[in-house]
């Protein structure tokens, strides 16, 4: 059985904030149309051969969706017909871990993944509110924005963290963005822009918040073998881990992410990554909200907990820093929330493919990519790439 | 390094109005009924696959609230959804966990407190094409079962009086399941006799609405060669869907392609039972099963499965009735558990008829325990448009 999967072809739309001449399996059929025309795969068919696509794992939720089973309502565009596909409803990173397992089980060969999500659809808070348990969370009125402000309080009063470093970390994220053509396509910003926007949920001004945003990605995960016919520049999964942190925002401490860092660890321990600041080359993270971006740092191991801050300020973590995060501009210049994890995994295939133009940074082996589910980042999934 | 699977532990709460439970406290009490089976405890779990139909249940992310009954809490897991067969889906997403070779023991998790959420506007939204029949009725689930049941009809395979027939076979089968819903003989003149709602559908045609939960527990087989007295082992699980969302287009285009298939229907079902049947030498199902358990909304799809899955000659269902052969003393027992016609908490559904192949497998079925099974299946549909079908053996 094989040791290691490949992904040998990544595609997104461009992310915008309302893909109004697109519905959602136009978004789906765009990235699948891509990267099969890229890699020339057929689709199973009664006689299976090795380089037919054999399975698909599709990402995306039924809520979003409007539809109930959504999946139904975009499976032709996914080339799903007389296929074995499945849904997950979690952020896409999950599809790309569900991909590598069942090609290491040895049930599939060629997985297609294809995640999607139109946020313009609706305001967040509504679908959101119904994340938390009916009865004690939900009737509070609670969303992913009130809890992510609950969260970063904590995590500010707890570590010598200050809100001057969040803002840097999304002056970063805009900055790289302006070289990713699949970006939102924001303007950059100053410290001072961040920190004088509006205040939506205190400590949360509107330029800490991830905008609403519309898109697709999909991407292709061959065996070792058939990867290497596909394309001559494959990029391997060589770790990888998931965990899910407790519900109730009471029950655990929210300056911490001990979900985060028990995903981080599986994934390391397979990649044989003992050192994380110095073994990684380049991270792709899920932050919906700017101080996540300095806590998932921690959670990934970078440094200490409560010293993000520091890297930030050192500049470790800029286009010509020693652990370039972000080059993508990350989810904070906008990928829709269920994608937003298969993006940073499409994002990384690029830089560690040399194919991310102007954006590129140099000599790269070895990057994670990150996804996250859930308020206050319940669930997380790490994905440890290299060339 | 790749693994086997087997099933080493089953668990399900009593399906039905459970109006003394929550959501987690039904997830809770199978997983706890499915460790107490294993003898194991939740430390030994590595990862936890949850799914339902959430619109069903009324919560969006539903398995972030579950953690704190089915003990996820710092560990790996996911939830994943397919319609109908989400149970079984769940159960297919565990067993790759464990095949995988990362992990050693997975817990699949599945249920439903339907009464929690908009039940009929959610089923019936899945037949609407957003664009042509949004707002004018697309079809609800009976509206499938009703022209399947016109065309059995029609080829005159059955009659009323063999519907009811099954009809009443399932609710003896249900009254020897501790766990199901429904408990209640029923007479043929009964059952021809309830109110038809969308002719010839009645009202004994179709499942009730049951709150439940079902967690099935599978392990590597080093781990299940070690620790489990029974393993129910897990010898293949083929997946088919059906193309269009149209109900009937996409399907009936391709069946009447296929002279091997008796109606325009469940094409995906189909197919994924006969690829399961190609890629395990089986070639008389109904000769080489112990028993098969489908998730079959009503005694007319269980008649178009039947004929569609090769138990019975197509055309002639009648026969398989009027002998008896899916009844729990016949040759091909058919849902042994009482199906869903029994007891329905329809996330679930699809995880019981695993669940319940497996404690078939393991002889654990107590009252319902069909004598001497070595081979099992277990299948479920979704939408008219997913298939899945599942192959369980007492040994590899």
């Amino acid at each position: 059985m094989t040791e290691r999967v490949g992904i040998v072809a990544v595609a997104q739309t461009k992310y915008e904030a309302d893909k109004e001449r697109q519905n959602f399996g136009e978004m789906v059929r765009e990235v699948v149309d891509k990267v099969v025309a890229e890699t020339g795969l057929k689709y199973e068919d009664q006689e299976p051969n090795d380089f037919a696509i054999d399975k698909i794992v599709s990402c995306s939720e039924d809520y979003w969706d409007c539809a109930n089973i959504s999946d139904i309502r975009t499976h032709a565009e996914m080339g799903g017909f007389a296929m074995d596909e499945i849904k997950v409803s979690a952020d896409g990173a999950q599809a790309a871990f569900l991909a590598t397992l069942n090609i290491l089980a040895g049930h599939a060969n060629v997985v297609l993944v294809v995640a999607h999500r139109k946020e313009s659809i609706t305001t967040a808070s509504i679908i959101e509110n119904a994340a938390f348990d009916p009865i004690y969370q939900r009737p509070l009125g609670l969303d992913f924005r009130s809890a992510a402000a609950l969260q970063a309080q904590r995590y500010k009063d707890k570590y010598e963290i200050n809100q001057e470093q969040w803002a840097k970390a999304v002056v970063r994220d805009r900055k790289n963005a302006q070289n990713n053509p699949y970006a939102l396509g924001l303007p950059p910003l100053t410290t001072a822009d961040v920190l004088d926007s509006r205040m939506l949920v205190y400590p949360l001004r509107l330029l800490d918040c991830k905008p609403p945003s519309d898109g697709a990605c999909a991407m292709i995960l061959a065996r070792e073998d058939i990867a290497k016919k596909i394309t001559d520049k494959p990029v391997w999964v060589t770790g990888m881990g998931n965990c899910y942190d407790a519900h109730y925002l009471g029950d655990r401490d929210l300056g911490d992410c001990d979900a985060l860092v028990m995903a981080a660890n599986r994934a390391y321990k397979m990649a044989g990554v003992s050192n994380p600041l110095k073994d990684i080359d380049v991270a792709e993270i899920s932050a919906d909200y700017s101080y996540q971006e300095l806590l998932w740092m921690e959670g990934l191991g970078f440094c200490d907990r409560g010293k993000a801050g520091q890297l930030i300020d050192d500049g470790i973590t800029e286009a010509d820093g020693e652990l370039p995060i972000n080059l993508s501009g990350g989810t904070l210049a906008g990928s829709p929330g269920g994608v937003a994890g298969l993006a940073r995994v499409a994002d990384l295939v690029l830089q560690l493919r040399g194919e991310a133009g102007a954006g590129q940074a140099k000599s790269l082996k070895t990057g994670v990519a990150h996804g996250v589910t859930g308020q206050c980042g319940q669930s997380h999934c790490v994905i440890i790439l290299g060339n | 390094m790749a693994s086997r699977v087997a099933v080493i532990g089953v668990g399900q709460t009593k399906h039905g109005h459970r109006n003394d439970a929550s959501q987690a406290d039904l997830v809770s009490d199978a997983v706890q009924a499915a460790l107490e089976n294993a003898e194991l405890n939740i430390r030994d779990i590595d990862a936890v696959v949850t799914g339902n139909m959430e619109l069903l249940d009324g919560n969006y992310l539903s398995d972030m609230w579950l953690v704190d009954g089915d003990g996820a809490y710092m560990k790996s897991g996911v939830r994943v959804s397919g319609g109908g067969t989400s149970g079984q889906k769940v159960f297919d997403t565990a067993v790759k966990y464990v095949a995988s070779g990362l992990f050693d023991t997975a817990l699949a998790i599945a249920y439903s407190k339907m009464r929690e959420g908009p039940i009929q506007w959610s089923i019936k939204m899945i037949n609407e094409d957003h664009f042509c029949d949004l707002g004018r009725g697309g079809g609800p689930a009976w509206s499938v079962i009703q022209r399947i049941a016109e065309d059995l009809l029609d080829r005159k395979s059955v009659t009323e009086e063999h519907i009811a027939q099954l009809r009443v076979q399932q609710a003896e089968n249900g009254i020897r399941n501790p766990y199901t819903h429904l408990k209640r003989k029923f007479t043929v003149e009964e059952v021809m006799a309830s109110p038809e709602f969308a002719p010839p559908v009645r009202m004994l045609h179709v499942p009730p609405v049951s709150d439940g939960a079902c967690a099935v527990l599978v392990a590597s087989e080093e781990t299940a060669k070690k620790i489990s007295k029974n393993p129910a082992w897990v010898i293949d699980t083929v997946s088919v869907h059906a193309g269009a969302y149209n109900i009937g287009l996409g399907n009936a285009a391709y069946t009447m392609k296929d002279p091997r298939l008796g109606l325009p229907w469940c094409w995906g079902t189909a197919q994924s039972c006969l690829k399961l049947y190609k890629r395990n030498g089986i070639t008389d199902p109904a000769k080489e099963l112990d028993v098969i358990e489908m998730y079959a909304p009503s005694p007319w799809v269980e008649v178009a499965y039947c004929e569609n899955f090769l138990v019975c000659e197509k055309g002639k269902a009648w026969k398989m009735i009027e002998t008896g052969q899916t009844a729990i003393t016949g040759e091909i027992p058919v849902n042994p558990s009482g199906g869903v016609l029994s007891y329905h908490p329809l996330g679930a559904s699809a995880l019981l008829r695993v669940a319940e192949a497996a404690i078939q497998v393991r002889g654990e079925g107590g009252d319902r325990q069909v004598p001497n099974v070595k081979v099992a299946m277990a299948v479920s549909e979704g939408g008219d448009n997913y298939g899945m079908a599942t192959l369980l053996k007492k040994s590899l």
